[in-house]
């Protein structure tokens, strides 16, 4: 078998891991690639994985004007194929003329000439494209040109690839997620460096698994004495878990992500807490000193470097609501009733120094009606419903029934018409699955667009409402169509709020079809003055 | 105005000037019949006239009709229209329909391809002033590999998987697709099974075309006889009871949808083979540059996409809507798998 280079093995591994939808299938096929690559092509693999790419070095406006030069064909109808398939690289790799040679170089000369590129003129990096555009064979040139334009989605998460590392090297896998945190840059590390080495950090960041709640699954009153229990409200932000250590910091998101840098208001924590301290709580934004809405808290995530206008527009806070560590030592499996004592006298000790930290209320009940009364006051409260914790648990490990229960607010429904329609992506590419519903105007003459949605039906409902929308076009606006006013879905949202960037003057957070109605007719529908009146206490 | 020698209504494709239908969609007294998939091939005609080799095909569909055979670059007057069939290459039996009137020439596809796939007659591009022509693949990101290269692939995948100890079931419509993975089939890996509705069919054209041998899966077929053997089923099977007989399997569907990465992995399938009985984008555009014709008439596929294309070549290209079932792959393979959408 002849040697292959780099970049031919890492395409291989996309392939694969792009071609199963097992899980151990992707681990397998990563281990075995961790064991094979060369040092330095497994780092750039490891960094591609984890999203540090090198920037983009062409805007995607030049990507398709070159590619439609080279496959020779007018741009819009290299736009409509995009439109179709769904994914850009794959667009160009499909689109430009075949070419079947396999490349000598490794990953790594591929990702350096990258980065070379982007001082690069224009004409540079169009002779750059040309070359490699029509000598790479079809999938290593989908895999050259995704290497340009972004991310691959083939459902390989960080804590998978972490996974698949762990199997080659022996190395725990808590421990090389942690490595693998932070700002280190692929072009200037070492494997050795950055797997191999020991490291005594590595265990001061290590954070316990989260205890997760089931939702409620039938009466309340089916739980008990309503005195065995603690009721907090359930807030809408970032489950996180905070560690302090030996004057040192680290905040994980439930995703077991390493997000310390992204919130640099709790940096506070590390004079103010006593070392050995890891808190359970509930990362919210807290723009006027008030506890804001998940859009607020949309524009911290995601931005590794935080300006200092957002952190004055935007702060984020931690809801508290248990403490796993104290002094050190692991307290899980005390009773929630006294974890919770330690925390609220930690609180109290440490609350005059104005900290990102508060305390999520602890509420009791005598009866569930009560408890009722209070989880009609959650949208108001900006909460999602409620938490229930019997207050003799101890804190388990990942998602148990029996001690702790979720018991969200009803979302709230209304019934829209299907107005547009455009193609969806990933697997969805190629099937009209992302829809636009309307809602009636006062006189019921026309349909405004009030909320977009792509989850809530069956594979076999999408393929019905695919067919049923090639056979109902009304215009073609490049994606989108417009499709005969004639179905009638139900359409849940979780929270509702007057907003001026919305045609319709409203905003409904995460809405998602509930059902078709398929008995129900267009007239049927509700109007915006019903979807109005949902808001609660208007302004 | 004078009438066009071809006209688009709502019963199919109509000749007034023969008061002939092409392919119609609602019964009709006479029905030139280009193949034998279910979208062109319909029930309830008074009377049907095709190709030779396609008669044995549509009556095992359709049972008892009324059905006359000629033979392909065989004409045929019907009110001073001269109406003939040639070979469109798609499936076994399938053809293109000529049809002249003082001097002009229009000719309709139904489906083509031009690779020949070792089944069918292949396509012949045929000298015509309007040329009605598929598009399902009228997008320049379809590209076919060669045939010999995916049966290869084919064998290849089969051979590794009897090593792994498991089962290759290939998704294929009974009628054309099956076929034609079966004919290139390397028969030394391994066993053949079928089921039912393409063991069926496969009978029906081994009158005509020489297959390996395959047997089909009853409720008596040892479950350990199968394994390592390589099974052909139509689509509709995956996820059927019927397929429990067969485990442990892995599975691949043979498609030319199957060129994008989405489409594989939706399909819950485990492989995908870029392998159809339709023209790609160059097979296209050579076609119809090969007719010479100067209008050219695309009837299902991305036919918007695909005639605005064609008029900036030049061509004086249209679309007009039929009930051929172009672009709704995923929708309709579950209610019929002989109607043929690749």
């Amino acid at each position: 078998m002849k040697k292959q280079g780099g970049m031919a093995i890492f395409a291989a591994l996309i392939k694969t891991l792009d071609s199963t939808n097992k899980t151990n299938l992707k681990v397998k096929a990563l281990a075995s690639y961790f064991k094979s690559a060369t040092d330095e092509d497994k780092v750039w693999t490891i960094a591609i994985l984890s999203h540090r790419r090198p920037p983009r070095p062409i805007n995607t406006k030049l990507l398709r004007e070159w590619a439609s030069e080279l496959a020779n064909i007018p741009l819009w109808l290299f736009e409509e194929s995009y439109h179709i398939v769904g994914d850009l690289a794959e667009t160009i790799a499909l689109v430009v003329p075949n070419a079947i040679e396999e490349t000598p170089k490794s990953l790594t000369d591929f990702l350096q000439e990258m980065i070379w590129l982007k001082k690069q003129e224009e004409n540079e990096k169009k002779y750059y494209l040309f070359k490699n555009w029509s000598k790479l064979d079809y999938y290593q040139r989908f895999v050259f040109t995704k290497l340009i334009t972004g991310g691959f989605r083939i459902g390989v998460s960080q804590k998978l690839m972490t996974r698949a590392l762990s199997q080659a090297t022996g190395i725990d896998e808590d421990i090389l997620a942690f490595k693998l945190m932070g700002n280190w840059d692929p072009n200037k590390i070492s494997y050795q460096e950055l797997i191999l080495e020991e490291n005594e950090a590595d265990y001061l960041s290590k954070p316990y698994p989260f205890y997760l709640a089931y939702a409620v699954e039938s009466e309340v009153k089916d739980l008990g004495d309503v005195t065995d229990w603690y009721v907090e409200h359930k807030w809408d932000g970032i489950r996180s878990q905070v560690i302090v250590r030996k004057d040192e910091l680290f905040v994980w998101s439930r995703g077991e992500e390493l997000v310390t840098d992204k919130y640099p208001e709790f940096a506070a924590f590390i004079k103010t807490l006593p070392s050995g301290t890891v808190l359970d709580g509930e990362l919210l934004p807290y723009p006027n000193r008030q506890i804001g809405t998940f859009n607020d808290l949309q524009t911290r995530i995601g931005r590794k470097n935080v300006s200092k206008k957002l952190l004055e527009t935007t702060p984020v806070i931690l809801k508290a609501y248990d403490l796993l560590e104290w002094d050190g030592v692991d307290i899980r499996d005390r009773p929630f009733s006294e974890r919770r004592e330690k925390l609220e006298a930690l609180y109290a000790k440490v609350k005059s120094a104005d900290l990102p930290l508060h305390l999520s209320e602890k509420m009791e009940f005598n009866s569930w009606g009560e408890v009722e009364k209070e989880r009609a006051l959650s949208r108001e409260k900006r909460s999602e419903g409620l938490m229930l914790k019997r207050k003799e648990s101890p804190y388990l490990v990942g998602r148990k029934k029996g001690d702790w229960w979720k018991w969200k607010v009803d979302p709230l429904t209304i019934d829209g018409v299907l107005t547009y329609a455009m193609r969806g992506h990933g697997r969805r590419s190629n099937l009209f699955t992302d829809y636009t519903f309307g809602l009636w105007n006062q006189d019921k003459t026309e349909l405004v667009t009030f909320a977009k949605a792509y989850s809530g039906l069956t594979d076999k409902e999408f393929k019905e409402v695919d067919a049923w929308i090639k056979k109902n076009t009304l215009e073609r606006f490049g994606p989108v169509r417009s499709v005969t006013p004639h179905h009638v879905f139900e359409i849940a949202f979780e929270g509702i709020a007057l907003s001026k960037r919305h045609k319709s003057g409203i905003a409904t957070r995460f809405p998602r079809i509930l059902r078709w109605r398929k008995d129900k007719k267009i007239e049927e529908a509700n109007t915006l003055e019903d979807l109005k009146s949902l808001i609660p206490n208007k302004e | 105005m004078k009438t066009p020698l071809l006209q688009f209504t709502k019963k199919g494709i109509y000749c007034k000037e023969a008061d002939v239908y092409l392919d119609p969609w609602r019964p009709v007294d006479k029905a030139l019949i280009t193949h034998g998939h279910a979208d062109h091939s319909r029930w309830g005609h008074k009377q049907y006239i095709t190709y030779n080799k396609n008669v044995p095909i549509i009556k095992h569909r359709l049972g008892d009709i009324n059905v006359s055979g000629v033979d392909h670059n065989e004409s045929i007057l019907v009110n001073n229209v001269k109406f003939s069939f040639h070979p469109a290459g798609h499936i076994p039996g399938s053809s293109q329909i000529r049809v002249e009137h003082k001097g002009e020439v229009w000719v309709f596809t139904g489906d083509y391809k031009t690779e020949d796939d070792g089944i069918s007659t292949p396509f012949q591009p045929i000298e015509c002033n309007t040329f009605i022509t598929e598009c399902t693949f009228g997008l320049p990101a379809f590209k076919w590999i060669p045939q010999d290269q995916v049966m290869n692939d084919i064998n290849q995948w089969w051979a590794e998987n009897k090593a792994d100890g498991q089962t290759s079931i290939v998704f294929a419509y009974s009628l054309g697709k099956a076929q034609r993975v079966l004919k290139h089939l390397d028969p030394s890996i391994g066993k053949i099974y079928t089921h039912g509705a393409i063991e069926n069919m496969t009978n029906v054209l081994r009158e005509l075309i020489d297959f390996p041998e395959t047997e089909l899966i009853t409720k008596d077929t040892k479950k350990e006889a199968i394994k390592g053997s390589l099974v052909l089923a139509p689509p509709s099977a995956h996820g059927s009871t019927w397929i429990r007989k067969v485990v442990p399997y892995v599975t691949a569907s043979a498609s030319g949808w199957m060129t994008f990465r989405g489409a594989r992995r939706r399909r819950a399938i485990d492989k995908g083979f870029v392998l159809s009985d339709h023209c790609d984008w160059n097979g296209l555009l050579e076609s119809i540059e090969a007719t010479g014709a100067e209008k050219v008439i695309c009837t299902h596929g991305y036919t918007d996409i695909f005639s605005r294309y064609l008029k900036t070549l030049g061509y004086d290209a249209r679309t007009e809507e039929t009930q051929y079932e172009g672009e709704v792959p995923e929708g309709e393979i579950a209610k019929n798998d002989l109607l043929n959408v690749d």
